[in-house]
């Protein structure tokens, strides 16, 4: 087990390497971030100046060696636009994101199951064809646009609910879970139809099966053949899914992000990149990067817990 | 003997009639693809169909900007969903831009397929190392959402059609990949594997012309998955201002240029391509589902 979570670590350490290596040569090819930074009307000298300050004027692999010197003691450099830490900067604003993240994960969960669950135990009700209708046009809309339908409906035309920024209040609170609620219903509409469909699939092919046939054959009440047998195998694959979409809930954050101006990291990222502030979106890569390994790590430990039939050893990488 | 002559003998047409009939018995799947073709349709004939051409920046009149659905304009032209802040006409920006967006969409969908298969079917049969390595780049490359590899790459590339396709095949080949891979050492096993060996034909014609033909259901229900995915992607980045040019606006960019008059009150620039988007990412999902359990034989047995 420790050998396996230490050999995962070990790759996680190279993954995080060659995505700093490609991103950063990759973004020192793009363009000179000097352009945009100065006032338009520099001359010159002061161009070279910024460019010195910044550490611009060096070799890319000297720029690199520094970058890599200074992760290793904490420090991802300096963000070009803020002009503090670029970590700092991105430390800051996620706890908007993993807000959202949670708020959209905790929706579509909540939902996702029931709904999936009754699809797949009555798949030719009305009910259920109706769910799933829903699900592939939940499926099918563009996250961008349905934001944009949201802002439309409960901002412009019923003025229900804020249509940008954040607020102060806790999220707890009416005031702040006022803001977080057209974003979260966005970034959860596709996950949610995702995992109606997981879950009526499973449920479908599973309840064929000679286990649960078996255990309504010993004369198991139904609640607990679903709720026990069936539930408990379809909840392996669910578990891995789930997991692995927080990672892209985070991403796909990005896009919410900056149609509702959440403050959080994905708007901070990609401001970033128009502006070419280097430091900020490599760091960016770098704590997400991080998240999805360790999110994925945590997904396959999971895995044991819930079928002791999965040992570590078979699971390669 | 006898099994190479079965295998030799042509075969009863049976089989694409059963698909095509199990496809069409569902309603819904039949409107799915009736959209589809209707989707194809006028993206393939969108210049000849389309009241204007919307990148032809000399015909197109600024006193007509912004005008609702149905009204009518100072020059006499009434615009069927309005016009646009520069006064193109919707309905011709959307038929282009659904052009746009299939040809971006079908184009990496093709290319990733291929790629995919190739290197897929390549790690199942060479085996060892090789196998290894590549399923450990698709593992970890699938470990990360799509929008952020391409975003990442996008940033760096830059803007352009080519860009966005090099940048979709490189986020979609690892499915492709994965599922050719799983879908040959499923079939490697198989008898006409081992006649087609026995016969002593080489490796090449054994992939190709043996292989491959039975791997492709799964490939095929991936590849309308993914090429749904893919045009929804493409649309998410030139809405983030990181896919297309101005000059060539796909339905996603057609969506970014509304955003700004919609808080205005001003809805059908950014309402209209976005349910032209809508019908034509559900179209292919429709289709690609009924795919998915036609073709799935775990389901056809239930």
């Amino acid at each position: 087990m420790s050998v396996y979570v230490l050999r995962r670590l070990a790759q996680t350490l190279a993954v995080l390497f060659v995505t700093s290596a490609l991103v950063f040569g990759g973004l020192y090819l793009v363009g000179d971030p000097v352009e945009i930074l100065v006032n338009p009307n520099a001359d010159q000298l002061e161009k070279e100046r910024t460019t010195k300050a910044l550490g611009l004027d060096r070799p890319v692999l000297e720029q690199y060696w520094i970058f890599l010197r200074g992760t290793l003691s904490g420090d991802f450099g300096t963000s070009f636009v803020f002009g503090r830490p670029a970590m700092e900067v991105i430390l800051e604003r996620m706890p908007a994101t993993l807000e959202l993240a949670f708020l959209a994960m905790v929706i579509s969960v909540c939902l996702g199951i029931p709904l999936g669950l009754y699809a797949g135990l009555k798949p030719h009700g009305f009910a259920a064809k109706a769910i799933m209708a829903g699900s592939i046009l939940g499926f099918s809309l563009p996250t961008f646009w349905v934001g944009l339908l949201l802002i439309m409906v409960f901002a412009v035309q019923l003025g229900w609910l804020p249509s940008t920024g954040r607020g102060t209040a806790p999220l707890w609170e009416w005031d702040g879970l006022k803001y977080a609620l057209l974003p979260a219903i966005n970034l959860a509409l596709f996950k949610l139809s995702l995992i109606i469909r997981l879950t009526r699939a499973q449920v479908r092919e599973q309840s064929l099966l000679d286990y649960i046939r078996f255990a309504r054959a010993k004369g198991l009440p139904r609640s607990r053949v679903i709720g026990v047998h069936l539930l408990k195998n379809i909840m392996i694959p669910l578990v891995t899914v789930i997991g692995l979409e927080l990672g892209s809930v985070i991403a796909f954050a990005i896009v919410t992000e900056t149609i509702f101006a959440w403050p959080g990291m994905g708007k901070l990222v990609i401001d970033s990149i128009f502006q070419l502030d280097r430091p900020v979106v490599v760091a960016y890569l770098l704590v997400t990067v991080f998240m999805f390994i360790l999110i994925n790590l945590v997904v396959d430990l999971l895995y044991t817990v819930l079928d002791p039939r999965v040992r570590l050893a078979d699971v390669r990488g | 003997m006898s099994a190479v002559e079965a295998l030799e003998l042509p075969r009863p047409e049976t089989p694409f009639r059963r698909f095509l009939s199990e496809f069409f018995a569902s309603k819904i799947a039949t409107l799915g693809f009736a959209l589809l073709a209707s989707v194809v349709a006028i993206a393939l004939l969108a210049p000849l169909i389309a009241p204007q051409n919307p990148y032809d920046l000399a015909r197109l009149d600024l006193l007509d900007a912004r005008l609702a659905p149905g009204e009518d304009s100072l020059s006499g032209k009434t615009y069927v969903l309005g016009t646009d802040g520069q006064g193109r006409d919707m309905l011709s920006a959307i038929f282009y831009g659904m052009r746009v967006s299939l040809y971006v969409g079908v184009a990496s969908g093709v290319i990733a397929l291929t790629l995919g298969a190739l290197v897929g079917v390549l790690a199942a049969f060479v085996g060892g190392r090789f196998e290894q390595l590549v399923m450990r780049v698709v593992d970890i490359q699938l470990g990360f959402p799509a929008i952020l590899v391409a975003l990442i790459l996008l940033a760096v590339l830059g803007k352009g059609v080519d860009k966005i396709i090099i940048a979709l095949v490189c986020v979609q080949w690892a499915y492709y990949a994965r599922t050719a891979r799983s879908a040959a050492l499923v079939e490697r096993g198989k008898e006409y594997m081992e006649a087609a060996r026995g016969l002593g034909l080489p490796a090449w014609r054994i992939v190709l012309r043996h292989l491959l033909p039975n791997a492709m259901p799964p490939l095929i229900v991936v590849g309308t998955v993914q090429v749904a995915h893919a045009i929804a992607l493409e649309a998410t980045l030139s809405f983030l201002g990181l896919g297309l040019p101005p000059t060539e606006p796909s339905l996603g960019l057609l969506i970014a240029n509304g955003y700004e008059y919609l808080l205005s009150g001003k809805y059908w620039i950014s309402m209209y391509p976005g349910i032209a988007l809508l019908l034509m990412i559900l179209s292919i999902n429709l289709v690609g589902d009924q795919l998915r359990d036609v073709l799935n034989p775990r389901l056809a047995r239930a």
